[in-house]
């Protein structure tokens, strides 16, 4: 899905866990996630802790959308 | 570990009021067995149904499949630190019942418990279907959480299959079987010129209806570990899972494994079979990354020369199938690995989620994504309520006339991982 | 009298009527053998005879696909063949097109055996491959007489109803189909590893695929001035799963406005204004069915608009479920996603998957 949204030239960040699937299906900007049934939170944080997770996620998201890339990279 | 393993053939099972084998013939008293069904509390009612090959009969939503086993004059039980106390199996005795199974069915608790059908062009594709299944059909307590429900029938089930299974104690078997696995150093003192082999074996374990125990341990919190093949064969390995249908391995698969059957079929003939390697599947990269570092510092440690990797489920387990493949091959020790395809209805698409050029040696077990019409059956056991949802199910699968369609997903063990079935798919 | 009928079709050119110029003439049927017919006709032999030729300019079957194909289908069906031949194509496009079209719909339609030869860069190769047999040739004309051998051995077979395979009978993979083989799996994975381990050759069920990658979009230049979209292969849907999208090989993507949401609430939350939950049949839906924003962070994309970090978040997300979906179908969904991502003027995209 990466690849059909980014070939019309519309950056795209794919955040996932599992990165090598995503490395594998040809994402270009890659933000690893929490885990596969949570991938943008963490259940055993408290709600506020959790949006702060949430938050820094989606920040390392941004950070990869405004970053010039070349080939594919995993933004840690 | 030497385990003799000896088959009872049951040709036929009967309702009644004792429970007994008699030259070859199954009885069982349905109220004994409700009475051991409801001894959890959480489950409201179960009755009991018996399936024969043949039937015109559907069943679904189907959990777990078991063979009933028992061990004979040997230390333990089967299931061990389950329904049994904790005792290292798999030496000794132990007595199976061929032939049949123990099925457990109800409401589903996820998205994806599967289909069975005793006769016609969805037989084909499950081996349940040359089984007669003694059916537990439960209906759990209102308002039971999932994690509770999937737990109660899965005991149930397993309850039932030990008490059925010890019916079999005192009875000649028709055949007996003997597997041995020596201690390592003394097993490749046995055939020192044949290559050493072994089998990684994954386990899925990606949480709530997705998990596998191991004498009782929840395998998702495993490193990899060692285990002889025998252990196996008398459950220390079971299903507590509901993934697709199609590949997802019942109990009944793991205690029958096909790759041990057939890895001791060439023991000592064409290859020196070590053991086996279980793994699982999670949900945290990092855990894919030490699992897969661990199956293949444990086959190098093992000095094997050549491995077979089984799979369960697909999707992301497709990647923790290709790390063991690849992590394997670069110690230079050959793989095989064993998968299924999500190609499309249409068989044009690409089939796995993750590949790599080292996994040059594949057996599939076909694709999952094919369509197939199930005509209206004379039966029904469980309930239709969930065609439309369950996994490989889609709006619209059940017809008012009683035809399902559905992908081959939803049909219990259509497009096994462990090589259980012939099926398999090539490019057209 | 030869044992089998075969019809061929070519374009105007190969007819010997002309180029580009004669690029849109419509489509004739002849009873004899025309152009590279000559070739075939003599390498298939004795057994198998060109009966007929079917010719059709390159423009004019593109531009009027749908009337004229049924067409060419009913010149070729006059024949009462046992197979059809188009082309080869080699690179040429619109030929390429027409030879799989024509091949393809042969098969379907006539359910006789029907074989083209492309270059693999002809773009008819790709939209056709998984009907029509395809064998691969070089890029011009003047490869032909490679081409002819290497589509003869194939058609022979074919006529002769005998099974055919990709890797042995040189064509591209159509698609792949289920088959009972002789023996079990786990017999079949022991004798190949047997094999591998005594460096026998052996023959892998399924090749691995190589993925082919896309260039990276240049990036956000700035973000507080960025329409942002979300798009989710996780299956998050309005509570209730309205679109019905199936928790497995999912046949469609739903697109859910968030006007005015705040946060994608499950069950952890009281009183929301809208609930939402996952559809997704391949994770424990436990954690999203509590909280959605866990899989598609609105509650904190909305955060970051209100604070003038981001520009604004799109007012509808897009959501799919991947558990089971061929990659055919995603491509698809998001080719159509991306298209309407475009007229809406969004500038990124976040794509979350479980």
């Amino acid at each position: 899905m990466v690849k059909e949204i980014e070939k019309t030239g519309i950056p795209v960040v794919h955040i996932c866990t599992v990165v090598p699937i995503s490395l594998t299906v040809g994402a270009n900007r890659i933000v690893p996630a929490v885990a596969i049934p949570h991938p943008l939170g963490n259940p055993s944080l408290s709600f506020e802790d959790e949006k702060k997770l949430r938050e820094h996620i989606v920040e390392k998201a941004l950070e990869a959308l405004t970053t010039e890339v070349d080939s594919q990279t995993v933004f840690e | 570990m030497k385990l003799e393993l000896g088959k009872i053939n049951i040709n036929q099972v009967v309702i009644g009021t004792e429970s007994k084998i008699v030259d070859g013939t199954l009885h069982i008293c349905d109220q004994d067995i409700i009475s051991i069904v409801l001894e959890d509390d959480r489950i409201a009612s179960c009755h009991v149904e018996i399936a024969n090959p043949g039937d015109k009969t559907r069943i679904t939503p189907v959990k777990d499949v078991i063979e009933p086993r028992c061990k004979v004059d040997s230390k333990g039980g089967i299931f061990p630190g389950v329904i049994n106390k904790m005792d290292t199996v798999g030496s000794g005795r132990t007595h199976a019942l061929k032939g049949c199974g123990i099925m457990t069915v109800g409401k589903i608790v996820g998205f994806q418990e599967g289909i069975v059908d005793m006769s016609g062009p969805g037989a084909e594709k499950t081996p349940f279907s040359k089984i007669i299944n003694i059916c537990l059909v439960v209906e759990p307590k209102e308002g039971l959480e999932p994690h509770s429900y999937e737990q109660a029938v899965r005991f149930a089930g397993l309850r039932v299959a030990d008490y059925v299974g010890k019916l079999g104690h005192d009875v000649e078997p028709d055949e007996v079987m003997t597997y041995e696995t020596k201690p390592l150093l003394e097993q490749i003192a046995e055939y020192p010129e044949l290559p050493k082999v072994g089998y990684v074996y994954m386990l899925q374990t990606q949480g709530l209806l997705h998990d596998t125990y191991v004498y009782g341990a929840d395998a998702k919190h495993i490193i990899p570990t060692i285990l002889y093949p025998t252990e196996i064969m008398d459950g220390a390995i079971l299903s507590g899972n509901c993934v697709s249908a199609c590949d997802k391995n019942t109990t009944y698969h793991h205690l029958n494994n096909p790759v041990i059957e057939e890895l001791y079929a060439k023991h000592g003939k064409e290859i020196n079979f070590m053991g086996v390697i279980i793994t699982n599947e999670t949900v945290y990269l990092a855990d894919k990354e030490r699992s897969s570092d661990w199956t293949s510092k444990l086959a190098e440690y093992l000095g094997l020369d050549g491995v077979i990797i089984t799979q369960e489920g697909f999707g992301n387990p497709d990647t923790d199938l290709i790390m063991n493949c690849k992590k394997i091959e670069q110690k230079d020790i050959k793989t095989v690995i064993v998968t299924d395809e999500y190609a499309g209805r249409d068989g044009a698409s690409q089939s796995l989620a993750d590949a790599d050029k080292l996994a040059d040696a594949c057996v599939t077990g076909g694709n999952a994504n094919e369509v197939i019409e199930l005509p209206a059956m004379d039966k029904l056991i469980g309930q239709l309520d969930y065609v439309d949802v369950i996994a490989g199910g889609f709006d619209g699968s059940l017809r008012e006339d009683g035809t399902i369609e559905v992908e081959i997903q939803a049909i219990t063990g259509a497009t096994n991982e462990l090589g259980f079935n012939h099926m398999s798919a090539k490019g057209n | 009298m030869a044992t089998f009928k075969v019809v061929h079709y070519i374009n105007q050119f190969y007819a010997g009527i002309g180029g580009e110029e004669k690029a849109d003439t419509k489509p004739f049927k002849e009873a004899k053998v025309i152009g590279p017919g000559m070739a075939f006709n003599k390498a298939l032999g004795e057994d198998v005879e060109i009966v007929g030729t079917v010719v059709c300019g390159d423009s004019y079957f593109n531009e009027n696909m749908e009337t004229v194909l049924p067409e060419v289908l009913e010149m070729i069906r006059s024949f009462e063949p046992d197979l059809v031949i188009a082309g080869p194509a080699f690179n040429a496009g619109r030929y390429g097109m027409a030879c799989g079209a024509v091949t393809a719909a042969v098969i379907r339609e006539l359910d006789i055996p029907a074989v083209t030869g492309m270059y693999e860069e002809n773009p008819g190769l790709d939209i056709y491959k998984k009907d029509a047999y395809i064998v691969p040739v070089g890029n011009s004309a003047a490869t032909m007489r490679k081409a002819v051998p290497a589509m003869t051995k194939l058609i022979t077979k074919l006529l002769h109803n005998e099974p055919v395979d990709p890797v042995v009978d040189g064509y591209v993979v159509r698609h792949r189909k289920n088959f009972v083989a002789e023996f079990r799996g786990a017999r079949r994975a022991a004798d190949m590893l047997v094999k591998k381990l005594n460096n026998e050759a052996f023959q892998t069920e399924y090749p691995m695929p190589e993925f082919d990658n896309v260039d990276p979009s240049p990036a956000i230049k700035d973000l507080s001035q960025t329409k942002i979209a979300l798009v989710t292969s996780g299956g998050i849907v309005p509570k209730g799963n309205p679109d019905h999208i199936e928790s497995s090989s999912a046949s469609k993507y739903g697109k859910y406005d968030i006007d005015g949401i705040d946060t994608l609430a499950g069950t952890n939350y009281p009183d929301a204004k809208a609930y939402y939950e996952t559809a997704h049949g391949g994770y424990d839906p436990m954690y999203a069915n509590q909280d959605s924003n866990r899989v598609l962070p609105v509650d904190v994309l909305r955060d970051m608009e209100a604070s003038g970090k981001i520009g604004e978040l799109h007012r509808y997300f897009y959501s799919t479920v991947g558990n089971g979906t061929s990659v055919a179908n995603a491509k698809k969904y998001a080719a159509a996603i991306a298209k309407e991502l475009i007229a809406d003027g969004v500038q990124a995209v976040i794509l979350t998957s479980t």
